[in-house]
């Protein structure tokens, strides 16, 4: 079942890709989408039915050479099957909206077929997504992050006649290189250290890895931290953390629902996967787990600045997701990897609702993205207007305060937020404010959206907006599938991802212990929420045994590689997350409302607000519009001098020293031994004679001498 | 004193000698290219029969007859290709012979 899971939507993208000439255009989108929605199925059977029993099935080997090993394979484990159901629901609903979306195209000539090449390209980037997540080796996952890169790169490229399209799709390719390279690194340094690279060995090495030193750059590092933070850095290319992040908001050249799939809900988030399956090894760098932090919190307060002052509806929140990126990587830095995945699943359906609503608004509005041009737009496009407005509830988390009441992001976000509290002063504190001013901007640029797009009154060309229509089915349908993600999801998986210790424990697979002698008391039935019963237990005891499996449980004891996630001995943040004080628990909460107040503020009661406020503040305002000049640098720091280097290898070392040398050689001392060569040819055959004797004597005295 | 090999030898080689001098410092006559030629044949000859004889092994012999008969109609080809060249450039001068110049 798992390989016609992992298969399907590669047939589907070579039929539709190849074969499209001969079954027809739509025949060969719906085959593609049918086998994507088989996929999807398998995924929500494999998911429902998994037992949290890690089983691995080898489908064929790959490389063998020495000791190194490589199968293509199938490793199903609680993280894999999350991910089953992000990629390949996302993926289906995705196939279907692009019938809608991708129906009429101004950018293709008339008659041109770019709608097979479209499907095929989807179906080829769910299959490399799918890929690496069931990796069971670093090699095949490599394989998998490569191969969604490629199909990042078509699709950000698609419409090929578009120079900033071309241009964007190379930088995201680029940008990636660097942090594949150090993932490439972490690869080998991983190899070097354990001789292997199969999850299955090298997971429970993790806690041997922090006793080796690794010999790198010339001094002497701690082998975990380096292997650590090495991988952390090929996930921070792909999922735009912060130096790295440029490529994400010019990624949004593709189209939109590529922008839903694969820069939204599911490439972006295969770093925060790659962090999560890593875990074992994460855990015993402390510095590394603090480096991700750092990254994860100012990623999210970056992206959440920029995301304030950006017009394309799309930028937003591509800006949106770069910060929502940022909040899984501090889950996962402080430790709870379960949080990860959580805001990583919930995620991954509102932002995918938010995208394919900001799509349908585009395809309104006749692929107009600037927001200053909408307006006024919910009686023109309610459903989308009421999509839109459940994903940007679910985004900006709104919910009951201090229960598990609310939409997806509600929980998720919150749980994150008290992760980073949970996690201790300094560096936790920091992940604190940060995610929560954070949230405060993600509810005001949220809101702002809203209110530009859907209220007010009509900005831009008249025409168009007399000309906004409802989109067709095809287009709704998704939405409202992915609306009841963004609602329920968090709802229905809260206790699965962060709830008591145990039940975590069970969902993913880790064993665990009860950790103190007064931890069982009143925790039995006390499911609600809080779980605020069991604060004294929250002094883990590093308890390597974990022989008590199946009584009161409060600590992961779980060997390393055990089970889909790991936590050190020491690491009870999980626990000490629902300990935290209630002004904490509540604090995204009234960060969101003054978020949305502001938001209400700015563009509703009195609009004139945001205009005076960015001719007061310009500096800053120019200095959040152009992005913190990050373009701008990397343009000076890394643009620049490869093209002088390159103009110079060009002018100077190919144009003159090569092609100097090459010219000289042909013009110069060929001919100059040719007319040496023409002086002996006198005609005279006794000259020529005269040679072979000479050359006789020569030979026949060296002979007799040597000889002799 | 008898006469050994050694004086065929250096007969032959004195004649070889000649042979080659005679190519190389005649600057006038094409024909007289073709005598240095035969000479040289001969002195090989002799070389073989002293050689043969010495030996007291006909094989040398025989090959002297073969070489004879090579160098007769090697004669008559090089006078005949003489006479063509003459009848076309009304020489047989070695100076004027050049037309290989590179």
């Amino acid at each position: 079942m798992e390989t016609i899971l992992l298969f399907s939507p590669l047939v589907g993208a070579l039929i539709c890709g190849f074969a499209w000439r001969l079954i027809g255009q739509q025949a060969a989108c719906v085959v593609a989408t049918a086998f994507l929605f088989l996929a999807c199925l398998l995924s929500w059977i494999v998911f429902i039915g998994f037992d949290g029993e890690t089983y691995t099935r080898s489908l064929f080997t790959w490389i063998e050479s020495g000791t190194f090993f490589a199968d293509w394979a199938i490793r199903v484990d609680r993280l894999t099957a999350i991910m089953l159901i992000v990629i390949t629901t996302v993926s289906a609903l995705v196939h279907l909206y692009s019938f809608g979306y991708m129906a009429h195209d101004e950018n293709f000539k008339e008659g041109e077929s770019y709608r097979p090449r479209f499907f095929a390209y989807l179906s080829f980037f769910t299959f490399t997504m799918l890929m690496l997540v069931t990796a069971d080796n670093l090699m095949q996952l490599f394989f998998g992050w490569e191969g969604v890169g490629v199909a990042s790169y078509l699709l950000i490229g698609f419409y090929y006649r578009k120079p900033s399209a071309g241009a964007a799709a190379m930088k995201a390719f680029i940008v990636n290189r660097v942090g594949d390279f150090a993932f490439l690194l972490g690869i080998f340094a991983l190899f070097w250290m354990t001789d292997s690279i199969q999850f299955d060995v090298i997971l429970p090495m993790g806690a041997d890895l922090a006793e080796m030193t690794i010999t790198f750059l010339g001094r002497d590092l701690d082998a975990a931290t380096t292997i650590a933070v090495l991988l952390f850095i090929g996930a921070m290319g792909k999922s735009a953390q912060l130096f790295l992040h440029t490529w994400l908001p010019d990624a949004m050249e593709g189209p939109t629902p590529v922008s839903a799939l694969i820069h939204a809900a599911t490439m972006v988030t295969a770093g925060v996967f790659l962090v999560c399956r890593m875990s074992p090894i994460i855990e015993y760098a402390p510095l590394a787990g603090n480096f991700i932090i750092i990254v994860g919190a100012c990623t999210a307060f970056f992206a959440a600045t920029v995301g304030l002052v950006q017009n394309d509806i799309k930028r937003v929140i591509a800006y949106s997701t770069c910060s929502q990126l940022g909040y899984m990587f501090v889950a996962a830095g402080v430790g709870v990897y379960s949080v990860a995945m959580f805001h990583l699943l919930t995620h991954a359906f509102f932002k995918a609702m938010l995208f394919l609503g900001a799509g349908s608004v585009i395809h309104a509005m006749h692929h107009e993205q600037d927001m200053r041009n909408y307006g006024d737009l919910r009686k023109r496009i309610p459903y989308t207007f009421w999509a839109m407005m459940i994903g940007t509830l679910a985004i900006t988390g709104v919910g009951v305060p201090l229960t598990t009441l609310g939409f997806a992001g509600f929980l998720s976000k919150d749980a994150v937020i008290e992760s980073a509290f949970a996690f201790g002063p300094g560096l936790g504190e920091f992940a604190f404010w940060a995610l929560v001013i954070a949230a405060c901007f993600t509810s005001f640029y949220s809101w702002r959206l809203m209110f530009l797009t859907f209220f007010g009154e009509a900005r831009g060309d008249k025409h168009t907006h007399e000309h906004a229509h409802e989109s067709p089915l095809t287009m709704l349908v998704p939405l409202g599938a992915l609306a009841i993600g963004a609602v329920f999801s968090g709802m229905v998986w809260y206790n699965s991802f962060f709830g008591h210790t145990d039940e975590v424990g069970r969902f993913f697979g880790v064993p665990y212990a009860e950790a103190g002698a007064h931890a069982d008391e009143g925790h039995g039935d006390d499911a609600t929420a809080e779980g605020g019963t069991h604060g004294e237990a929250a002094a883990p005891e590093a308890a390597d045994a974990h022989a008590m499996e199946g009584e009161h449980h409060y600590v992961l004891t779980g060997a390393p590689g055990e089970g889909a996630i790991h936590a050190a001995p020491g690491n009870d943040v999980l626990g000490a997350a629902h300990e935290v004080p209630i002004w904490v628990k509540v604090a995204p909460f009234v960060a969101m409302l003054i978020g949305f107040a502001t938001a209400f503020l700015f563009y509703i009661v009195n609009p004139s607000i945001p205009g005076m406020l960015a001719t007061q503040q310009r500096p800053l305002y120019n200095f959040l519009l152009n992005k913190w000049y990050f373009d701008e640098a990397y343009d000076f720091l890394f643009v620049q001098p490869a093209r002088a280097i390159g103009r110079f290898l060009w002018k100077q070392g190919d144009g003159t020293v090569i092609d100097g040398g090459i010219n000289g050689l042909a013009m110069g001392i060929i001919p100059f031994f040719t007319r040496l060569a023409g002086r002996a040819q006198s005609g005279y055959i006794f000259h020529y004679a005269f040679a072979m004797v000479l050359g006789i004597v020569v030979l026949v005295t060296w002979m007799t001498l040597s000889a002799g | 004193m008898t006469i050994g090999l050694e004086h065929y030898l250096t007969v032959a080689a004195a004649l070889f000698v000649i042979g080659i001098f005679g190519i190389f410092l005649n600057r006038k006559n094409v024909i007289i290219i073709l005598m240095s030629l035969e000479l040289m044949l001969l002195s090989v000859n002799i070389n073989f029969v002293a050689f043969s004889s010495f030996l007291g092994d006909l094989t040398g012999q025989v090959f002297t007859l073969f070489i004879l008969t090579v160098a007769a109609a090697e004669a008559a080809i090089g006078l005949a290709i003489l006479v063509c060249y003459f009848r076309n450039r009304g020489t047989v001068d070695v100076e004027d012979v050049a037309n290989l110049k590179g």
